[in-house]
């Protein structure tokens, strides 16, 4: 649950509000992430997202040996929920 | 590629064990924090690799497990309203309150969604304006950043249907109490790898210092953990307690300054109560007085709720690195994942469901030598 998981940088953009935000693709599944606590990094660098917020930034090597060793663990599944779109949705609810 | 990095890490692991062996004279238990770290010496066996003299005992880190029982009903109680849109982690769905789970009620129809990141929560507000949106803010300081930037976020761009349930752990004065505790074996400690790429850790320094434990920041891999135990064994031997570094690929001393500063701005230290172990002081955060408008344990109004444990239950004793698992008689047969009594069993990074998740029980049952006596 405390693990951080490796991805790379594909993209970065500012949000509508402001918000330093990019995508990181962990292993062919591409998420958003949040930049805000990593000012530092750019498009094509590896960093270490913990629940949608990139904490550091890590070389290539270590971003593949750690994302084998969560591969490996079975502690990559949270990367299978979906992000909540960003245009507004309405989800029926079902009583 | 993969299997050559295994075999690579295999002779490796091999070398760093010898070096153990030939270091260590007496007998030492060592506490891994991170539930990470006890799930990766689970299912590696790495606690078997060792010699005799060397005990790993398995420590509190894993948020899923300490997050209360009042704190869990707390959720529930919330999570029933019909206003509410209660988001959480998926690990928490399967905790079991006094009663019921959030999956129970999520069956029942109340909309409780699983998110990936409490982010996330803050769109479902904004699409969901009737509704109240609520996130159960569990973990440790490697979450603490994001749960705080979703109240930071909401404040500033003016959503008033966000709240947070908040039951932030806290790891140095886990440590503390474990290391206050009369009934303490724990001699060194394996520091959390990744709690600490937020925090780093200059805050671990005065606690080595006070209580005379060498306490070394380690990776979750199997490399980290024997180069850790190796590390804390040194100077166990040598009768040194410093804080060291293993893992400086991923951690510095200071930790991501950014994150720590939102986190401070936000949230604030106070009490907070562990599943299996008590109250342990100035343990958590809470959100600070500016923020209380999106604290949910205030807006719901939620009463006082009693909670008891089931007297069996020896969590509390394995989280402090007292008992392991097989020491429970309930370990196995009464307490399984399904089923689980304590905090160490209701999510696999506990201690409990970790021995259980890798057959550990089975050879319990094999040796009942090993079962609590009294």
């Amino acid at each position: 649950m405390c693990l951080a998981i490796p991805g790379k940088l594909i993209e970065i953009a500012t949000d509508p509000n402001g918000v330093r935000m990019g995508k990181a693709n962990f292993g062919g599944i591409v998420k958003q992430v949040c930049l805000e606590y990593t000012p530092e990094v750019e498009k094509g660098d590896y960093v270490l997202v913990h629940v949608g917020f990139a904490l550091s930034k890590v070389d290539e090597a270590e971003a593949a040996r750690t994302y084998q060793a969560l591969e490996r663990m079975q502690q990559l599944a949270e990367l299978d929920i979906p992000d909540v779109p960003d245009e507004p949705f309405a989800i029926p609810r079902v009583a | 590629m993969k299997y050559l990095d295994e075999y690579r890490d295999e002779a490796l692991a091999q070398k760093i064990v010898e070096e153990i062996r030939r270091t260590v004279t007496k007998p030492w238990v060592l506490m891994e924090v991170c539930g990470g770290q006890t799930h990766s010496i689970v299912k590696y066996g790495i606690d078997r690799l060792l010699p005799d003299k060397v005990e790993l005992v398995h420590g509190p880190g894993c948020p899923v497990c300490v997050t209360s029982l009042e704190m869990i009903d707390k959720a529930l109680e919330i999570a029933r309203r019909p206003e509410v849109i209660f988001c959480s982690f998926g690990d928490m769905l399967r905790v079991p309150g006094s009663k019921d789970d959030l999956l129970v009620l999520k069956s029942r129809g109340a909309d409780v969604r699983v998110v990936y990141s409490p982010i996330d929560c803050l769109k479902i507000a904004r699409a969901n304006p009737q509704k109240k949106v609520v996130f159960f803010a569990i973990g440790f300081e490697t979450t603490a950043p994001a749960n705080a930037m979703s109240v930071w976020q909401a404040h500033q761009q003016g959503i008033t249907n966000y709240s947070i349930l908040v039951s932030h752990v806290l790891v140095p004065p886990s440590i503390a109490s474990i290391l206050q505790s009369p009934f303490n074996r724990v001699q060194g400690f394996l520091g959390p790898g990744h709690v600490c790429t937020v925090m780093g850790y200059r805050e671990y320094e005065p606690i080595a210092a006070r209580y005379k434990v060498p306490i070394v920041i380690t990776g979750f891999e199997p490399i980290d953990i024997l180069e850790g135990t190796l590390m804390t064994i040194r100077q166990l031997e040598g009768g040194k307690a410093e804080v060291q570094n293993q893992y400086p690929r991923v951690v510095s001393r200071e930790g991501n300054k950014v994150a720590q500063d939102l986190v401070n701005k936000v949230f604030e230290v106070g009490d907070r109560k562990w599943r299996g172990v008590g109250s342990i002081p100035k343990s958590g955060y809470k959100l600070r007085y500016e923020f209380r408008d999106y604290d949910a344990d205030r807006i719901f109004d939620t009463r006082e709720i009693d909670t008891k444990e089931p007297e069996i239950c020896i969590s509390g004793l394995v989280l402090r690195g007292v008992k392991k698992p097989h020491d429970c008689p309930a370990f196995g047969n009464l307490c399984t994942p399904e089923h689980p009594l304590g905090a160490t069993m209701v999510s696999a990074e506990g201690a409990c469901a970790a021995y259980y998740a890798y057959g550990r029980h089975l050879e319990a049952r094999k040796r009942p030598e090993n079962a609590l006596t009294s």
